[in-house]
């Protein structure tokens, strides 16, 4: 399993740019908002968790239909369904490989995009603690989402319709902590929930996957 | 006949309006889609001598 | 005799088509009846005047929304775990039955809106999770006509099925704390508590929701009467092109 997930992570940081293309979206988006909304900083402040947290997740969501698709096309997925590890297994690997090379960096590189939105200092911790508990949640939806679709020829439009309505209780709770941190308020409760949501993802969606993945390979 | 609305006559007959025609739309699509297959089938049933 | 035989296609098309016309008039007469009597002979509210005539719109809608999804649910699982071609089918028949209603729910909701809390559209928990329910509905059907192997089509959806079932859910109370909001609680429910909704408009509502119930049925029905015609005639085609 470890090798599995060094192959993914090599493979990913090879591939044409896989790993900072979601990195350079993100600091897109942060770019192109202010731009659009205006230079001040009172309402740049306002917005800017809701902001982050949607670039987040199209960030996340830019490099989810590689995920299976480029091992579904050469067979390898074949592989390693018949491989002596579970699905179930094999799915949580890739999902946690994702995860390393779009939610950590962008987790890493999150508290200077606040400080180009005005987000308030007090805001900046809890931005990264949102971030880093709840960007495994996307990647592991993410990989459901790419499981439904790795057989289809246009997946890529479909599996943002199927993933980002799934992606609303993480979008709602982590903008939720970085709001209310930045606000002097309590955060135990949303960052709570987020982290059931992460937990609860990571541990029952590699099942979900790993049919769905079977149902596609039949 | 037609009941006083009042100021909110535009709001509710709208809410009636687009309700209605959503619903006989979907009713009209459902319907000709199952006419369609079921003349469809039909004709393929007869090609082959095939008993449904 | 049990519910299992009516997952024979033939016995069920046999039997749906005994039981449409009626249930089908059924739906005609209840929802007539309902809306002339809520629509002419209602009073109006004291508070919201005449804008209360859209409860008997936007209630039955909202109900049958969540009740149809719940529906495939259970179809779904039936499917996964009995694997009965005509279960799968009835819950792709009620995805755009529900999705329909979803949107009347929507639109009804924003006509209702704007006099009452002098906007369109509000961010408001209820509308927000039907909006997101929306989406949910959406990319069910989707994913329905993007797969070209029914079976494989059949199974995924049943699995998107479950897994956003649970995903609604969260996202309900998500939402639900996100936003306190402007809508009011449900008052169908709240009969023998001290707010309970006028008589007047409670049977003219009963019988439109009843309506709404016989219409998503014979709907779901007629529905999946097709789409088992139209797998016969995919067999039927596929082995024309083989023969020939």
């Amino acid at each position: 399993m470890i090798a599995l997930l060094l192959r993914d992570l090599r493979l990913a940081m090879r591939a044409g740019g896989g790993f900072g293309l979601g990195l350079a979206f993100f600091l897109l988006v942060a770019v192109l908002v202010p731009l659009g909304v205006g230079p001040e900083g009172g309402v740049l402040a306002r917005i800017a968790p809701g902001i982050l947290w949607v670039g987040a997740l199209l960030a996340c969501l830019l490099s989810l239909d590689r995920l299976f698709a480029l091992d579904h096309e050469d067979g390898s997925l074949d592989l390693l369904a018949t491989a002596p590890i579970p699905l179930e297994g094999v799915v949580a690997i890739k999902a946690l490989a994702h995860w390393l090379v779009t939610g950590l960096p962008l987790t890493l590189a999150a508290p200077l995009l606040g400080v180009l939105l005005h987000l308030p200092d007090s805001g900046q911790v809890w931005l990264v603690a949102s971030l880093a508990v709840g960007t495994p949640a996307l990647s592991s939806i993410g990989a459901f989402g790419a499981a439904l679709t790795v057989g289809l020829k246009r997946g890529g439009l479909l599996l943002s319709l199927l993933v980002l309505p799934l992606y609303v209780p993480t979008l709602i709770f982590g903008a939720e902590i970085i709001k209310r941190g930045a606000a002097g308020m309590a955060v135990e409760v949303p960052l709570l929930l987020l982290a059931g949501i992460t937990l609860g993802a990571a541990a029952a969606l590699p099942f979900a996957s790993a049919l769905a993945l079977r149902i596609n390979l039949r | 006949m037609m009941p006083d609305l009042g100021k909110y006559a535009v709001t509710v007959l709208s809410s009636y309006g687009v309700t209605l025609v959503l619903l006989a739309g979907l009713v009209a699509l459902s319907w000709a889609r199952h006419q369609r297959v079921r003349r469809a089938l039909q004709q393929a049933e007869a090609r082959t001598g095939r008993e449904g | 005799m049990s519910i299992w035989e009516y997952a024979n296609p033939k016995k069920f098309i046999a039997t749906a088509q005994r039981v449409l016309p009626w249930v089908a008039t059924g739906a005609a007469v209840a929802l007539i009846m309902g809306l002339i009597w809520g629509f002419f002979f209602t009073p109006d509210d004291y508070k919201q005047g005449s804008t209360v005539k859209i409860i008997f719109l936007h209630v039955p809608a909202a109900m049958m929304a969540i009740n149809a999804w719940v529906m495939m649910l259970v179809t779904s699982l039936v499917w996964l775990v009995r694997r009965h071609h005509v279960s799968a089918l009835a819950a792709r028949a009620a995805a755009p039955v529900g999705m329909t209603f979803t949107l009347i729910a929507l639109a009804t909701g924003a006509f209702w809106g704007q006099p009452m809390w002098g906007t369109w559209w509000e961010w408001d928990p209820r509308l927000t999770s039907f909006l997101i329910l929306f989406l949910f509905y959406l990319g069910y059907v989707a994913l329905w006509e993007a797969v070209e192997n029914p079976d494989t089509a059949a199974d995924l959806t049943a699995v998107l099925c479950m897994v956003g079932s649970v995903f609604a859910v969260l996202s309900r109370y998500a939402v639900k704390f996100w936003n306190q909001g402007l809508h009011q609680d449900s008052t169908i429910l709240k009969v023998g508590e001290k707010d309970p909704l006028d008589p007047a408009y409670y049977w003219p509502l009963a019988v439109c929701i009843a309506g709404f119930i016989l219409l998503f049925v014979a709907l779901v029905l007629l529905r999946t009467i097709t789409e088992i015609r139209l797998r016969r005639l995919a067999v039927i085609e596929a082995r024309e092109r083989l023969g020939s």
